[in-house]
């Protein structure tokens, strides 16, 4: 049998809901199995942890084929909400928690919640303006640092 | 098919250790598994949420998740990882004599 997975650093670059779901879901798992986590956010993904926007991740509803909705539908103004809304309730019957409370969740189980500074500085936020969960804003070279040794995932 | 021998009993139990029969376990197991798992010393919070596994696993046929043990069985989810470091519920799964729980969340 070939050695098992000890240590995960997980990128999260996407800021929809299909994008920060799998992230979080594969993190939560990889703590389940006893699995290091780390998960560091980058870009549009910053806005999993950012206090002010993330209660508020929505469906991608154009350019999302797999979503088979007619992209001319997806761009009317409270599609995305409207779906966002559905997928909601459909996840909360399987007890997939939302995002904020995921990311609590995520917190407790011990895993790394890192910011990427250079997204961070291109936005213009600074810690005090993402969740608590998070630990730190770091560099790309000090998120290698931590990886060392482990599976890197991007998502 | 693999087996192990705790409290003087043999028992069958599958490939990464888990009971293949959950009615041939018994509490006088439990400190032998646990130790076996790395944990030295079952404390009255740890056999809380292994009799909880039980419980679940006897009403449901499954046993919970770390989502559910977090909600349910009275013992946060932060507390649940501070007592089974190598994963929460699979450990107390392991320790209880109960199949791995099988869930995504």
């Amino acid at each position: 049998m070939s050695d098992p997975i000890e240590k995960v650093s997980i990128v999260v670059s996407k800021g929809s809901l299909e994008g920060v779901y799998p992230a979080l879901i594969m993190a939560n798992g990889a703590r389940a199995e006893g699995i290091e986590a780390n998960l560091f956010f980058t870009f549009f993904g910053l806005d999993a942890v950012n206090k002010a926007r993330c209660a508020h991740i929505k469906v991608a509803t154009v350019g999302n084929p797999g979503l088979h909705l007619a992209s001319l539908v997806g761009v009317i103004p409270g599609v995305s909400w409207l779906m966002t809304r559905y997928m909601g309730h459909k996840m909360d019957k399987l007890d997939i928690p939302p995002i904020p409370e995921f990311i609590e969740m995520i917190g407790d189980t011990g895993a790394g919640l890192y910011g990427c500074k250079a997204s961070c500085d291109l936005f213009g936020l600074s810690q005090d303006d993402l969740v608590a969960q998070v630990k730190d804003i770091i560099t790309v070279g000090e998120f290698y640092e931590m990886s060392a040794g482990g599976q890197i995932i991007f998502t | 098919m693999p087996s192990a021998t705790y409290a003087g009993t043999t028992v069958a139990v599958d490939d990464e250790g888990f009971f293949e029969d959950p009615n041939a376990w018994t509490e006088a197991m439990a400190p032998e598994i646990a130790r076996q798992a790395g944990i030295e010393e079952l404390t009255e919070q740890h056999w809380r949420v292994i009799k909880f596994m039980r419980t679940e696993y006897a009403e449901k046929g499954t046993g919970p998740t770390v989502r559910v043990l977090g909600k349910t069985s009275g013992v946060s989810v932060k507390e649940l990882y501070q007592l089974f470091p190598k994963g929460p519920a699979k450990t107390a799964a392991l320790i209880a004599g109960i199949p791995k729980p099988r869930g995504c969340i």
